[in-house]
């Protein structure tokens, strides 16, 4: 159980990096981006792509080349985010499109996405490294590889630097005051053009790097992010969409609870409970634990 | 006197339809002008479209006698023109710290001179700076969106109805800080469905009907007018 409890923490941080982006962009653009899971999915194999080995740091699987390889797939994830909005969703904005042709415009993103990633690399499992780790043992039972610790603290590194930028900042608090009200933003002088670059840039390398967390912790198939889009939403929808520390904690609730649900039934049924959870929270209380009111 | 800001022939509206049809004022260094009229005459429409949220359809903008037509509010705020708009006008989930700070956004970081100045002026703002500016009463609110507006020590403030919606003594408290302000040197383009406060408020007023100039004169001359009392003070 305790066992299970862990291994939900992990998984958790990787949801966290991925919600956290997408609330913050919700939260900005209003906007729902089915295509985020999939923004993962090209971090992965971006950071596949540039991984060149290095050697070993301490008892980890991967060396020095794992965290330039990070570099790169949050930097070109950043990048890409940044240009699929200048290039498809801006001028929809600008037309004035709904929220719903934005989403089936993310939703299309998402399946060109994919399908370049399998043209570029095919459909079969890949790994960033191969041979066994030994995991260390700790009291109540508890059994983590040093990847896994790794996943934990980057995750854990990264929610900390988010969490600074958007209270200690200028430009975090510009992207809270245009989430909170974009045309008085405008009114108080604030740039929102770059506010919503900075947010897709920062979204985006998050993306990259929760899908190469996500690589290491498993492994790489061209599905891996689009199956991760439904404990990303459940997520952020529980914490209260636009609410990244809600993103934090719905992040904790769905990936714990995923994880500890295999202890009676079938992890086949996991995505089922992120379902289960959005579900009960929608019945009760819609606007999710933190969120305001829509 | 140095002009502040002249609009000449203001032509805007959202969509096909035009509101107004060729507005014309004039507002003079150190001044407070009040607009008024009845609901629908375009008042809001009008400050809008003077810091450039909408944009002119035909018309000149001279701010010091300079063009400025069609510029957009990052720039008339670059400009020394602040607006205050009628309702949401505070960041919800921001302190009122933060919202002071988001005032001062394009002004560096030497704020807390600003800062200092603007707590002066609003006390009761000073008292618990990390306060969420959502958890705030109406009329807080309605000082912080004041106080915001003035962190980049601006010429001219535009004000879109500041006491709609607050009880009477909020109200004798927002039109006493307005003066306030003004007597610091800050002209006002204040804009009021509360007509016999904004004109005894004002050094000069225009009355606005369905989009057009209808009248103008002194805030004491319109208030004691008698077409002006029939049609919008209530006799």
């Amino acid at each position: 159980m305790a066992q299970l409890v862990v291994i939900g923490l992990i998984m958790s941080s990787i949801i966290a990096l991925g919600a956290i982006g997408l609330t913050l962009i919700y939260g900005i653009l209003k906007f729902a981006n089915f295509a985020h899971g999939d923004l993962m999915t090209v971090g992965a194999y971006i950071a596949f792509l540039t991984f060149t080995g290095g050697g070993h740091i301490g008892p980890l699987s991967f060396g020095y080349g794992m965290i330039l390889a990070m570099l790169a797939a949050m930097l070109v994830v950043g990048a890409m985010s940044v240009l699929i909005d200048r290039l498809v969703y801006r001028p929809l904005r600008r037309r004035n499109a709904g929220l719903v042709i934005l989403a089936m415009a993310s939703l299309g993103m998402a399946i060109i996405v994919r399908s370049l990633v399998y043209l570029g690399w095919g459909p079969d499992q890949r790994f960033y490294s191969s041979g066994l780790q030994y995991a260390h043992q700790f009291p109540l039972g508890i059994a983590l590889k040093p990847d896994q610790m790794f996943i934990g603290a980057t995750a854990l590194v990264s929610v900390v630097s988010v969490y600074l930028l958007l209270y200690r900042t200028k430009l975090g608090k510009a992207m809270r005051a245009t989430a909170d009200n974009m045309e008085l933003a405008k009114v108080a002088g604030i740039d929102t053009e770059r506010v919503v670059i900075a947010t897709w840039a920062i979204g985006g390398s998050l993306a990259g790097l929760a899908g190469v967390l996500l690589g290491i912790q498993s492994h790489l198939m061209p599905e891996m992010g689009f199956i991760f889009i439904l404990p990303l939403f459940a997520a952020s929808i529980l914490g209260g969409v636009g609410s990244p520390h809600g993103a934090l904690v719905g992040a904790l609730v769905v990936g714990i609870s995923q994880e500890v649900s295999t202890e009676w039934i079938s992890p086949a049924y996991k995505p089922a409970i992120a379902f289960i959870l959005l579900f009960a929270i929608l019945l009760v209380r819609p606007r999710g634990i933190f969120g305001v009111k829509v | 006197m140095t002009v502040v800001l002249e609009a000449d022939g203001i032509v805007s509206g959202y969509g096909e339809v035009d509101i107004l049809h060729g507005v014309s004022l004039l507002v003079d260094e150190g001044e407070i002008v009040s607009v008024i009229g009845p609901n629908g005459a375009g008042k809001s429409t009008l400050l809008k479209s003077v810091f450039g949220l909408l944009k002119l359809r035909k018309g000149k903008l001279l701010l010091d006698g300079v063009d400025a037509t069609g510029l957009p509010p990052q720039k008339m705020v670059r400009k020394g023109v602040s607006y205050v708009p009628q309702s949401d006008n505070v960041f919800p989930s921001l302190t009122i710290f933060e919202n002071l700070e988001m005032g001062a956004f394009i002004g560096g970081d030497n704020i807390k001179q600003r800062l200092a100045e603007v707590f002066d002026l609003f006390p009761a703002l000073a008292e618990r700076p990390h306060a969420k500016a959502g958890k705030l009463s109406g009329g807080q609110r309605q000082m912080l969106a004041l106080a915001r507006a003035l962190m980049l020590q601006p010429r001219l403030l535009l004000l879109d109805e500041p006491t709609a919606s607050l009880s009477p003594r909020m109200v004798g408290d927002i039109l006493t800080k307005i003066r306030d302000i003004n007597e610091k040197g800050v002209a006002i383009l204040i804009v009021e469905q509360n007509a016999r406060e904004a004109l005894n408020l004002c050094h000069r007023g225009y009355v606005l009907v369905m989009g057009r100039n209808a009248m103008e004169d002194t805030g004491q001359n319109l208030l004691h007018s008698e077409e002006v009392g029939r049609l919008y003070l209530g006799g």
